[in-house]
């Protein structure tokens, strides 16, 4: 195991008041009408948070590419999951209802 | 480290120490941290699992002797089949290699004394029994309806069953099987013996590597899952049920992206074991060794991108459906690279039909039935004629039980000697081989005609003319359970009664035959070193045994 580099434990209290300002960032946009932007701020504030714990909190800056791998390998599964379900849910709606049938049937629809 | 006492060659008159006789009583079993010892503890456990899920097929298939049904009322045949479905497959079938055959071998042929985290790996057998508790209870209550799937609205609105503590039981087990997937990761990474490089590597490991990938990415989301229900049954968040704002699909997209998967959980470790056996018994190297361990970490990526496979009928997008038929024929490849290569490497061997060779022999050929009717299922047109009937119930029978459960007998069969350090009587071992594939044959080929012609699954009743196809088939499962027996009483029986086995009965590569059978303790009395790939028959010494 590779010695870490000692982190000062300023970075440590820095990192959780950015934390917690972003926090309070956070809920101060969500009183802001900002239409589907709502959405994009409110993930985009989370995704920094993310960061900033992954980084510093679980030491992901000072660790080896095996560590990293592993990191990005469970955001990719969870791209996955998300990007799949989603493109279900979006497509869903892309085809159109079927033409009746021109006999003199009527259209029977299980 | 522990002291490392050099056994001194004082005691060796009577029978050597090992991990069976070093201590004994029940603490030195409850408290262990021997890797060898929790095996054995999992060993127990899945057994009895097998037989109670076993005993649910058996009413089962006594019902459906008569189409108006012979045994039980249609809800109690629900729930048969439910429970039948849920032990069988998170209590048996997820556990079987991965916690028996896995715990018992990953530190032994890598060349380490334990796992990295033997502590942890006692606590994942402690939740493994704990989720059971819970589902045993909710079988003794009434048991449970939904079938193993456990789909909303069935297990949601229209709830009538033990739904909660049975979910709960599988949600805490779920964690068992991500700390055993954890703990081969890095056992793997940083436990190898000096020598042991990647490439010379048992194919088992590999399998085991992609299978434990599987467990930490995939568990999590089916106890996701499983919480959401819980969720909304208890709190009235609306997640599933379309009145509070739900989508019932969003549950069978969240289970099926682990149990998809799941079912690799299943297969990749049998394939290991079969990837062992079938080059020691043709005393032959095993032919494309990187192709067969990289098709394991490739069966392991590609099983997370085709979940959309059952639902092609529940109404899941017709553009998705594409997506999800394209990806699932392309999981095809990776498991048909492996038989070609296991066919390859019997290709001019020298075979020998010892009880797990013929367990390997079935593995391949069942599985590739149960593969290529896979494809059926996979085309969006056919599937839409198959769906729900019989051909899938054959269909996952011939990939669980005839490759899973004879790739686990298989495994049993080669590493007994070194679990028990004693033989088993061979003709009894043939001969419950044999049983069990004309037993599962006779079993499981009816379903894929009953299916064919049209048979739903999961009905209490069916229309007389299926009748000759199902007591055909319940035929075949009283001699499927006649030859499952058969290995437990002889298993028993060699325990005690059996011949010495000695190291290396087999004349096999692989580290984990360098050590006296049963191995001591801490597994190796020297550090052992590896100079050479797996499975080098070639240069091996004729007439070893
Ligand atoms: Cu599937």
């Amino acid at each position: 195991m590779a010695a870490q580099p000692i982190v000062p434990f300023r970075t440590y209290v820095l990192v959780f008041v950015a934390l917690l300002v972003l926090v309070a960032l956070t809920t101060g946009a969500a009183f802001i009408d900002l239409g589907p932007f709502n959405t994009v701020v409110a993930l985009g504030i989370a995704f920094i948070k993310m960061m900033l714990v992954l980084l510093f909190f679980m030491h992901l800056l000072h660790s080896n590419k095996l560590t990293h791998v592993t990191a990005v390998a469970a955001a990719f599964w969870l791209l996955l999951l998300i990007g799949l379900v989603f493109a279900d849910y979006t497509s869903r709606g892309w085809i159109p209802d079927p033409a009746p049938w021109s006999s003199s049937a009527p259209p029977t629809h299980p | 480290m522990s002291t490392a006492t050099t056994v001194a060659p004082e005691p060796r008159a009577a029978t050597p120490l090992n991990y069976l006789n070093v201590e004994y009583g029940w603490r030195s079993w409850l408290f262990t941290k021997d890797h060898k010892r929790i095996a054995l503890l999992y060993l127990i456990s899945i057994t009895f699992y097998f037989f109670i899920g076993g005993a649910f097929a058996v009413l089962m298939r006594i019902h459906l002797i008569d189409p108006q049904g012979a045994l039980v009322q249609p809800e109690t045949y629900n729930k048969l089949f439910t429970m039948h479905g849920i032990i069988m497959i998170f209590f048996f079938l997820i556990p079987s290699i991965p916690s028996v055959l896995g715990n018992f071998l990953v530190p032994l042929m890598i060349g380490a004394r334990d796992l990295a985290f033997p502590r942890l790996n006692l606590l994942s057998w402690y939740i493994y029994m704990l989720g059971g508790a819970f589902t045993m209870y909710s079988v003794i209550h009434g048991g449970v309806d939904t079938g193993w799937t456990f789909y909303t609205p069935y297990s949601s609105t229209y709830a009538n069953s033990q739904v909660i503590p049975a979910a709960l039981g599988i949600f805490i087990t779920g964690f068992s099987s991500i700390l055993t997937g954890l703990n081969f990761i890095v056992t793997i990474h940083k436990m190898r013996a000096p020598g042991m490089t990647w490439f010379r590597m048992p194919l088992f490991l590999w399998s085991m590597y992609a299978t434990s990938i599987i467990f930490v990415l995939g568990t999590p989301v089916l106890a996701i899952a499983l919480f959401l229900l819980f969720l909304e049954r208890v709190f009235q968040v609306g997640i599933f049920t379309p009145a509070l704002g739900g989508d019932p699909l969003l549950f069978q997209h969240l289970f099926w992206f682990y149990s998809h998967p799941a079912v690799y959980i299943m297969i990749l470790p049998a394939m290991g074991v079969i990837s062992e056996i079938v080059p020691c018994f043709s005393r032959k190297r095993i032919f494309g060794y990187k192709v067969i361990g990289f098709s394991s970490v490739a069966i392991a990526v590609l099983s997370f991108l085709v979940w959309g496979h059952h639902m092609f009928v529940t109404g899941q997008s017709i553009y998705t459906g594409l997506v999800f038929s394209a990806l699932s024929f392309m999981v095809a490849i990776p498991s048909a690279i492996k038989v070609f290569n296991w066919t390859a490497t019997l290709y001019k061997g020298s075979i020998s039909y010892d009880a797990p060779m013929l367990y390997a022999l079935g593995f391949i050929g069942l599985f590739t039935m149960g593969g290529l009717t896979g494809l059926f299922l996979a085309s969006l047109s056919t599937d839409v004629q198959l769906n729900g009937t019989y051909f899938i119930v054959a269909h996952f029978h011939y990939i669980m039980v005839g490759g899973a459960v004879m790739g686990y007998l298989g495994g049993m069969h080669y590493w007994w000697p070194k679990i028990s350090g004693r033989l088993y009587p061979e003709i009894w071992a043939r001969l419950a081989a044999a049983i069990i594939f004309v037993g599962f044959n006779l079993t499981f080929f009816p379903q894929f005609m009953l299916g064919y012609l049209g048979m739903p699954r999961r009905y209490a009743f069916y229309p007389a003319e299926f009748q000759f196809l199902n007591v055909m088939s319940s035929a075949g499962a009283s001699i499927l359970g006649v030859g499952y027996l058969i290995p437990l009483i002889y298993f028993a029986w060699s325990m005690r009664y059996g011949p010495i086995a000695g190291p290396n009965p087999w004349g096999a590569t692989g580290l984990e035959w360098q050590t006296p059978s049963p191995p001591p303790k801490d597994n190796f009395e020297q550090p052992p070193a590896v100079a050479d790939e797996a499975y080098d028959y070639a240069h091996q010494e004729v007439g070893l045994v």
